[in-house]
């Protein structure tokens, strides 16, 4: 692979494109799945403390990973900002995900008050990384709001159920010039492979590992999908026939009578 | 009383940072609102927790 191909999200460049969730599993596994999976970011979610937990994830973490918190929880912009700001205050930089929802059945976001939110973060200096529901126009107020990165959802979190809003997430693709990285949904690796095959910057997992049998190789798998993916988009795809064949060995020199 | 992350708790008088190390908390992976405002950890030691404040302590846990 091209090693000038980075990942560039406000101004910090990756070799990774694979940013990995650290929920619903296990923090004794969290290493070896940041290890197999190659990621160099990975996502936290801020609550309150509590008193009987004595383990932190943070210990777990291998360090030069940066941390993703994201504002899971906001129901509208204000407590979105509200939980940016404490995230920046655990002192663990500057990255944010907006999550803004107010439907807890289906876990949607909500794109005007996640535009809101991150309009506001943007001008204190935050890295913003807001997810959202692939709409071309909420994406053009997102990169207006000072976004550095956008990231639509492929299906409902946590349901695993792929790329449902593909027609949606490739408009996005080729008309926002900002890093599309795929979020929600991707349940597995060939689903991460298609998205990068498309020509997203980057595939978000979380629950595909957390409820696979074996997490770090499943970590593993999506690595090589992403990285196969992206190596795809690179080299341009073949075309697609709309009707027939076309031979792959020559057309002269059959045995014949 | 004091509202500690929803829980009434009796420790009005205490700093944050001697409420932090009653609780057992570690003041490096913590971060502290106090009636809705960030408490900077430069703070910690001379903010005094009054009666009828409320406070929230937060920590980073697993989450996607």
């Amino acid at each position: 692979m091209n090693n000038n191909d980075k990942l560039i999200i406000g101004g910090h460049e990756f070799n990774s494109r694979f940013i990995l969730g650290s929920g619903k599993y296990s923090l004794s596994l969290i290493e070896a799945a940041v290890r197999d999976a190659g990621a160099e970011i990975i996502t936290l979610a801020v609550r309150r403390a509590n008193t009987k937990e004595r383990e932190n994830i943070l210990d777990y973490i291998p360090k030069g990973v940066t941390l993703l918190p994201n504002t899971s929880g906001a129901r509208n912009a204000e407590e979105a900002v509200r939980i940016a700001r404490l995230a920046r205050e655990l002192g663990c930089g500057d990255f944010v995900k907006i999550e803004v929802m107010r439907d807890s059945k289906y876990l949607l976001p909500d794109n005007r008050e996640t535009i809101r939110a991150t309009e506001i973060l943007a001008k204190e200096g935050f890295i913003v990384m807001p997810y959202m529901y692939p709409d071309l126009n909420a994406a053009r107020d997102l990169v207006n709001a000072g976004a550095a990165t956008v990231m639509p959802l492929a299906s409902p979190i946590g349901s695993n159920k792929g790329l449902a809003t593909k027609e949606f997430i490739q408009i996005l693709i080729d008309e926002i010039d900002l890093p599309i990285i795929v979020d929600a949904g991707i349940g597995r690796p060939s689903q991460a492979c298609e998205a990068m095959e498309m020509g997203a910057a980057a595939v978000m997992a979380n629950t595909a590992l957390a409820t696979a049998g074996d997490i770090p190789m499943m970590a593993a798998a999506f690595r090589q999908a992403i990285e196969a993916g992206r190596k795809a988009y690179l080299s341009g795809l073949g075309r697609v026939l709309t009707r027939g064949a076309s031979a792959s060995d020559p057309l002269t020199g059959f045995l014949r009578d | 009383m004091v509202m500690v992350n929803g829980e009434s708790l009796d420790v009005a008088g205490k700093t944050v940072a001697e409420y932090l190390k009653t609780a057992n908390y570690d003041p490096r992976r913590v971060a502290v609102e106090r009636n809705g405002k960030i408490v900077p950890k430069a703070k910690y030691s001379e903010t005094v927790i009054e009666d009828g404040d409320n406070i929230e302590v937060v920590i980073f846990v697993g989450g996607g």
